[in-house]
């Protein structure tokens, strides 16, 4: 629900680096932040469903990430496994305000 | 009785095909002799567009070489004009006093480009666009000068102008109708052919006729009608072409836009005939190479007594040469009373179809954005096809196989080249062809202006059933339909810098491409551009953007460079502090004599690159990886040679490079090769005396022994050769393929072949030194910048009840 759910600074957008992932921590969970060409900002489960890998590290094309260990291609809006794969990792909310990047996360 | 005399005016094209035509039904007919005024062999007049692109050269471009004449015992006189004909004494005149006399005369003089008379034509830097020799000077200007005007948005106009915008020049297109190609294109087409054109950084003066060109000696702009002006260094007239008749109708040949001639292409003074753009067939004087092909088979059979039904005209189609621009049309191009079209129109996607129907009959075409069809549209336009079977073959998915099946064997597929279904057939069982680009080898078929690539593939497959695989060009990646040498032309063609630019550019499928063709393309332009490419790091695959190898729990392993494999104390010292110090999960000794450390977390990169003072290993690298030697002749008792300073010599002039796939080398002092140099991409090897070169070698998944490549005798050519092998590799394999797999498939021998020549091997250097020159040490690089050690290798740590 939405009242449950937390807004979590995660740096000043400038931090992020366009077409690229960034590792980012809350807590016990890793997330995968994802800055697209078009200046949006999306997070995903940092966790590949295939094998657990890192997808941060992965290369980023359009609105897809392409996971560094088997190449497998995910969806960093909806975080589906694209074809002819299967899966998906959870997504999270981001909002900017002033320059500044949140993530909304449960308590 | 001695042989007859045959004298042809004019080595071009028709003139040509049609003595070809004779020598096939009479090899030893005639006593042939040719006339050309330009001092080549006969040479495709079409491709100069692509010349002027930058697609080809003027030497490939060379459709009989000077050694056809002679296995054909022609007489050639290049460079010389036939300035007079008599026609009594059956005898020609030429500009180097020569008389030739004949029993037959072929008149192919083609035609003349047509300059508009205006003040100022004269001066220099006016240039026409019709042979080698205008094409050659547009070239030369290019390069002094910056910008260029071309009179006429017509075919030729525009081939123009995106060759001098390829070859760096601002252009500007004055057209007097307000849409381009009028003649061929409807106006919807004309209009998205603008819009793309435009795209592609061509200007246009619509509506504007030309009062004069400006200038003193040298041209300097046009001032048009209506007052205004541009600027132009080079002008380029390509409002029409005229056939050139000077010749027969100063010698009484009757004349009238052309010289006139029957179905069997005779004039209508005995023993003299006509073909090609000069000759005038039923009131219809052709300017594309098509009907030269009929005509000159009419001719043929004619000269050398064949009966025949003769040539009967010609229903045409054009399409623009270029890069990057689908345009065609056919038979009748605008609506009238009598015709109904079908049409569908895609502004978004850029697509325009119109199939125009006369009493039942498709009488015209216009396609633009995709032309696959046109091939098969005019096809069914000289059969005389109804609309209805165009229809049905579209709605039953009628394969292109089927249709190719259907046609009858001396059905042309190539109008450029006159090259039949029969022959094509022919050639692909005879000679056991599998592919688009065997099949133009061999008979030409689809070499001039590509529009029957489609058919040919088609007949590929028709031919060849089950064995033929339809995807045998292998493109870049699934974004594109363009193969690594089609991509890497482009880049240089139209002078692309930057990955996303070239998929824009090149019309990608998905517009930021995906994790094979990124990285493909960062190598790609890294390799065409060694000094100004900034190399892309979000096109980086993980390791080589950090520097590192990922391992599978997302760690990474560091591996610092020792040259040759050799390492002293103090380094080792600052490797086991480095170990302790971060709490490093495993020592271990690599494949290439190296030490690796395992299980860095990604934060701690940067802060053990700077505790070692070691350059990168680059162990991650699509590149040169390691040199592993053997002891050699310092403490070995069988060592011939310094196999260790061989080693390091060559690790530390090409660490660092970026090649398609990694590299790995090994230098050994004597054959038993304990650095495994017969494994290896580059094994080293020496001898008493000398030091033979090894490449391919591959000790992985595809093990491979390498092969002998050369021997040379110093350590010096050593690196020589081996820069230029790595180079030549560099520059012709696709990206992630192997020196293994790349020898194998380029074959040995055209290796060798190539690099024999010093100066081959000279220039190849050159360019590596070049691209040697512009590497940065990685590890050090990273340490310094700021920005680059916040994005890339820190972590964001929200600790849990922040709030
Ligand atoms: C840039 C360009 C692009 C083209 N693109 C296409 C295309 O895509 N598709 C297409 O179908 N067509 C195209 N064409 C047209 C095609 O090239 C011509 O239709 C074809 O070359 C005509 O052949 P021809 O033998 O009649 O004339 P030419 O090839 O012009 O040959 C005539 C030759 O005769 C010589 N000659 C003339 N008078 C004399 C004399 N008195 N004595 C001795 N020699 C003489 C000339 O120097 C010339 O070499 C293009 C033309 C150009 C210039
Ligand atoms: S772990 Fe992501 S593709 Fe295998």
């Amino acid at each position: 629900m939405e009242q449950m759910l937390n807004r979590v600074p995660i740096g000043a957008l400038t931090d992020f680096p366009e077409r690229l992932g960034k590792t980012v921590t809350v807590g016990q969970k890793e997330i995968a932040v994802f800055k697209l060409s078009n200046g949006r900002i999306k997070a995903i489960e940092n966790k590949c469903p295939h094998r657990g890998g890192v997808l941060a590290d992965g290369m980023v094309s359009g609105e897809h990430v392409f996971c560094p260990m088997h190449d497998w291609k995910i969806s960093v809006v909806d975080g589906k496994v694209q074809a002819p794969d299967e899966g998906c990792v959870q997504t999270f909310r981001t909002e900017i305000e002033d320059g500044q990047v949140y993530i909304l996360v449960k308590d | 009785m001695p042989k007859q005399k045959l004298v042809l005016i004019g080595n071009g094209m028709a003139g040509i095909r049609a003595l070809e035509e004779i020598l096939k039904l009479k090899p030893d007919g005639f006593d042939i002799v040719v006339f050309g005024s330009e001092p080549y062999p006969n040479y495709n007049r079409i491709q100069l567009s692509k010349v002027l692109q930058g697609d080809t050269t003027v030497s490939d471009i060379t459709l009989n070489e000077w050694q056809w004449y002679e296995d054909n015992n022609i007489r050639l006189y290049p460079g010389e004009t036939v300035t007079k004909l008599d026609k009594k004494k059956q005898i020609v005149h030429t500009d180097k006093n020569k008389e030739e006399a004949y029993d037959f005369l072929i008149i192919a003089t083609g035609s003349n480009p047509f300059m508009l008379p205006l003040p100022g034509a004269d001066l220099e830097g006016v240039t026409a666009f019709r042979d080698i020799k205008d094409c050659e000077l547009m070239i030369d200007y290019s390069k002094k000068y910056k910008k260029a005007a071309v009179i006429g948005g017509g075919l030729l106009g525009l081939e123009a102008a995106r060759g001098l915008l390829n070859l760096g020049m601002e252009v500007d297109v004055i057209h007097i109708a307000d849409y381009l190609m009028e003649r061929q294109l409807d106006r919807d087409a004309g209009i998205l052919l603008q819009k793309e054109l435009e795209k592609q950084g061509m200007n246009f003066l619509l509506e504007k006729s030309t009062a004069q060109i400006t200038g003193k000696d040298h041209v300097t702009g046009l001032l048009f009608k209506d007052g205004s002006r541009i600027k132009a260094d080079l002008v380029v007239m390509a409002v029409g072409i005229k056939p050139n008749v000077a010749l027969a109708q100063a010698s009484g040949i009757p004349v009238n836009r052309g010289i006139v001639v029957n179905d069997f292409m005779e004039t209508e003074i005995p023993n003299i005939f006509a073909v090609g753009e000069c000759a005038e067939h039923r009131q219809m004087v052709y300017g594309l190479v098509a009907p030269l092909y009929e005509q000159g088979k009419a001719l043929a059979k004619r000269i050398c007594g064949v009966n025949d039904k003769g040539y009967h005209g010609s229903v045409l189609s054009t399409q623009l040469k270029v890069s990057g621009v689908d345009v065609f049309s056919t038979g009748k191009i605008n609506e009238d009373e009598e015709t109904k079209s079908i049409k569908m129109y895609d502004d978004w996607n850029g697509v325009y179809k119109k199939v125009l129907v006369e009493e039942g009959k498709i009488a015209g075409s216009v396609l633009f954005g995709n032309t696959k069809e046109g091939t098969k549209l005019l096809s069914l336009i000289k059969k005389g096809a109804t609309i209805e079977e165009y229809l049905e073959a579209g709605q039953t998915e009628e394969t292109g196989v089927d249709f190719v099946a259907s046609m009858p064997d001396d059905e042309l597929i190539c109008g450029c080249n006159g090259v039949s279904k029969g022959t094509i057939v022919e050639a692909i069982k005879g000679q056991g062809l599998t592919t688009l680009e065997e099949v133009k080898g061999c008979t030409n078929a689809s070499r001039s202006c590509g529009t029957c690539k489609a058919l040919v593939s088609d007949l590929l497959q028709y031919t060849l059933g089950d064995e033929y695989s339809a995807d045998q060009k292998e493109t870049v990646c699934g974004c594109t339909t363009l193969s690594r040498d089609e991509v890497i032309a482009e880049i240089k063609a139209k002078g692309l810098t930057h990955v996303r630019e070239v998929m824009n550019v090149l019309g990608w499928k998905k517009e930021e491409g995906c994790s094979k063709c990124k990285p493909a393309l960062n190598y790609y332009l890294g390799m065409i551009y060694p000094s100004d490419y900034v190399d892309e790091k979000e096109s980086r695959f993980v390791n080589e953007r950090l520097h590192a190898n990922i391992q599978k729990n997302g760690t990474f392993s560091v591996v610092p460079r020792m040259y040759g494999g050799v390492t002293n104390s103090s380094d080792l010292r600052k490797i086991a502090e480095v170990a302790d110090k971060y709490e490093v999960g495993l020592i271990k000794l690599t494949g290439g004599q190296r030490i690796d450390l395992l299980g860095v977390k990604k934060e701690d990169l940067p802060n053990i690159w700077a505790d070692l003072d070691m350059p990168s290993g680059h162990a991650y690298a699509k590149g040169l990886r390691t040199v592993k030697t053997c002891v050699g002749a310092n403490f070995c008792r069988f060592g011939t040679q310094d196999s260790i300073g061989m080693g390091i010599d060559l690790e530390k002039k090409f660490e660092g490079l970026n090649t398609p796939h990694k590299v790995k080398m090994g230098v050994s002092a004597c054959p038993r090769n304990c650095a495994e140099g017969g494994i290896k991409d580059v094994g080293v090897l020496g001898l008493d005396g000398n030091w033979e070169i090894h490449v391919g070698g591959n000790g992985g998944t595809e093990l491979r022994k390498a092969d002998l490549l050369s021997k040379v005798k110093t350590e010096e050519e050593v690196i020589e050769w081996v820069g230029a092998f790595l180079q030549l590799y560099r520059e012709s394999a696709n990206y992630l393929e192997r020196t293994s797999a790349w020898v194998e498939r380029v074959g040995l021998d055209h290796v060798k072949e190539v690099l024999a020549n010093k100066a081959t091997r000279d220039e190849l250097n050159e360019r590596m030194d070049e691209t040697l020159a512009a590497i940065q040490e990685p590890w050090s690089e990273a340490i310094k910048n700021k920005t680059l050690l916040k994005e890339l290798y820190e972590k964001v740590n929200v600790p849990t009840g922040s709030n």
